[in-house]
């Protein structure tokens, strides 16, 4: 098994207290940061780490807070994300319940650097027990003078909050999470201007995950050019993938970037393989909204190379043949599962989520929502998978924000790499009600590609 | 519309309750106090077990908002109701991962043993249950989850299920 660098301690007993998380070296990069380096500094460290925001873009955090706008006498703010809501995802909740002091200690570092005085954690509201955790965890911080005013005698003054949200998919996009904050309804605002320029209450903001947040941490306390050896390419460090669906040992599991899919799912240090000697079919790689894969193209890229779990690996043969590594949310389906009812599942909760504000996807989710649901109860035509195709392409790319997207591919996916059993569920109806299509031929090994001349 | 439920109880904040909005509303900048809604409108769900129009209109009051910034706010957010519920509202998560490991036959057993369908409350005013959309617990479907402190019930199985049941009702009944 790999390295662990945000879990290594996850199951000391007390680590969710002050006392023991510092005995274990807790806090450490807040002194080493604010005592040693100048917030460009630590800016620098994290540019060098490669971190890359593990909320689902992707996208590098450290040039992310190089964007941060710092005008004279505007206030700037870090918003932590823990809206945690993509479904297939839950190691931000396992995080801030068993580890929270990472989380704080991370703000701590990050808000040095941003130049923030007030940072905020956004926790999604049905995460209360999670919420009075954070508190008293900031509580503790605080009474030990890592939080208030003069943090370690410094002269940063930083004050930390936990807001809860209300139940909103949608307040996981940044900007959404911003008009929450202030109080309103999620919806997205259009870009530009982005939040670096202006954010909450209109000034320059950062809003990063929780799990970008605490690996500041290792970041700091070894640098970010150690850090940057762990993992493979462009894929620096570790990730917290969340395993559900039909596996015998489901989970959060913190791998080294690079790990091949292959060895986690079947591998003794990870999932142990498919629950109750079942077969794999197939498997969402990074959250609901990635496309679906079938086993064969999960477990080999389309030139037969296995395939690892890295941001470059899973996205290989791009939507075609490969998919993204999201939020990584691993759901794997085993072979009694039903890929149309999955994809009406799916459609069904983007269109609950949708805001409302964009007329493709207020009316699209709805309409995918409605044919899949009689595909799957057998009402369905053999045109009605082009007619979703079509729909979903009308809603990818024209809305302000990217839950269109995300409720577009999981359709395009799974009619893409599953159109037969779409159309079993057409020609057979009353069977696809009572029974399922099974595996078929998706766990077949690939062809093996034609040499290149 | 506003589909909200009218009753005639009045509203009272509590100078405790009222100390708990002040509180938060300490959290947020000057004539940011509007950032307090959302965790209000939670204090006043806990407190009454749900959100009334003249609750409404009291936190629209305290906050120096109008009315409709909060009826818009409550009516997007699925967590807040806008109609009394029974005692404990049983939510359970109804999105994919939770689904494939048995969501549907749990939602089909809670809707036998309570005998009332989905948003419905029991004659006892104890229960009422929901499906609602992922809670981030993936690894342990099918769960449900129980304001308004929000406990989580994992790897649920119908007897598992009866048992919870029959402790709330013994809860309730002392």
């Amino acid at each position: 098994m790999g390295r662990k660098l945000l879990l290594e301690h996850i199951n000391v007993p007390g680590i969710n207290t002050f006392d023991v998380y510092r005995s274990k070296g807790g806090y450490a990069s807040v002194e080493k940061a604010l005592k040693t380096l100048s917030p460009d500094d630590v800016v620098e460290e994290v540019k060098k780490s490669g971190l890359r925001g593990r909320g689902g873009a992707g996208f590098p955090t450290g040039m992310k807070w190089s964007f941060l706008a710092k005008p004279e006498g505007v206030e700037r703010y870090l918003v932590c994300n823990a809206d945690e809501s993509e479904p297939g995802t839950f190691k931000d909740r396992y995080l801030m319940t068993h580890i929270p002091h990472l989380l704080i200690e991370g703000m701590i570092v990050a808000s040095y650097a941003l130049g923030a005085k007030t940072s905020y954690i956004y926790v999604r509201g049905e995460m209360m027990p999670q919420i009075r955790i954070l508190e008293r965890a900031i509580q503790e911080a605080k009474n030990a003078g890592f939080l208030g005013k003069n943090i370690l005698g410094t002269g940063y003054d930083l004050e930390l909050y936990v807001q809860p949200g209300g139940g909103a998919y949608i307040c996981g996009e940044e900007t959404a999470l911003l008009e929450s904050l202030e109080g309103k309804r999620g919806n997205p605002r259009i870009k530009p201007p982005f939040p670096a320029i202006a954010g909450l209450y209109g000034c320059p903001t950062v809003v990063n995950n929780v799990e970008s947040i605490a690996a500041v941490v290792p970041i700091i306390n070894e640098g970010g050019d150690e850090y940057a050896k762990v993992g493979i390419g462009r894929s620096t460090g570790t990730k917290l993938i969340s395993a559900g669906g039909n596996l015998k040992r489901p989970g959060v599991y913190e791998i080294e970037l690079g790990v091949p899919v292959e060895e986690f799912i079947y591998g003794d240090d990870y999932c142990q393989g498919i629950a109750n000697g079942k077969r794999l079919k197939a498997v969402v790689a990074g959250g609901s909204s990635v496309p679906i894969l079938p086993a064969n193209l999960i477990l080999k890229t389309i030139n037969n190379e296995a395939r690892l779990m890295s941001y470059e690996s899973l996205s290989d043969g791009g939507f075609a043949t490969g998919t993204m590594m999201g939020s990584g949310g691993f759901i794997a389906y085993d072979e009694d599962q039903c890929i149309v009812r999955n994809t009406w599942n799916f459609a069904r909760f983007y269109h609950h989520e949708s805001c409302g504000q964009c007329s493709p996807c207020r009316e699209g989710t709805g309409w995918m929502e409605k044919v899949l649901h009689r595909l799957e109860y057998g009402h369905g035509k053999m045109s009605d998978m082009d007619l979703l195709v079509d729909v979903s392409k009308k809603i990818e790319g024209n809305t302000i924000c990217p839950l269109g997207d995300a409720a577009a591919w999981p359709v395009a996916s799974a009619i893409r790499h599953f159109r037969d059993e779409f159309e079993w569920h057409v020609s057979n109806p009353s069977a696809a009600i009572s029974g399922n299509y099974g595996i078929a031929h998706y766990a077949d090994p690939l062809p093996t590609p034609e040499p290149v001349a | 519309m506003l589909s909200v439920q009218d009753t005639s109880t009045p509203v009272i904040f509590t100078p405790e309750l009222i100390s708990k909005f002040d509180d938060i509303v300490s959290r947020y900048p000057q004539g940011k106090q509007k950032s307090a809604l959302l965790p209000v409108l939670h204090l006043v769900q806990a407190e009454f077990g749900w959100v009334s129009p003249q609750a409404m209109d009291k936190v629209a009051e305290y906050l120096s908002i109008q009315p409709i910034e909060v009826y818009e706010v409550a009516t997007f957010y699925t967590m807040y109701f806008l109609k009394p519920q029974g005692k404990y509202m049983l939510e359970v998560c109804r999105t994919g991962p939770c689904e494939i490991v048995g969501a549907t036959p749990i939602m089909e057993h809670i809707e036998k043993t309570l005998g009332v369908k989905e948003g419905d409350v029991t004659p006892d005013g104890l229960f009422s249950w929901r499906g609602v959309e992922c809670l981030a617990a993936c690894g342990f479907g099918p769960v449900l989850q129980i304001g308004p402190e929000y406990t989580f019930y994992e790897n649920l199985t119908t007897d598992s299920v009866d048992k919870l049941i029959t402790d709330l009702k013994g809860k309730a009944n002392n």
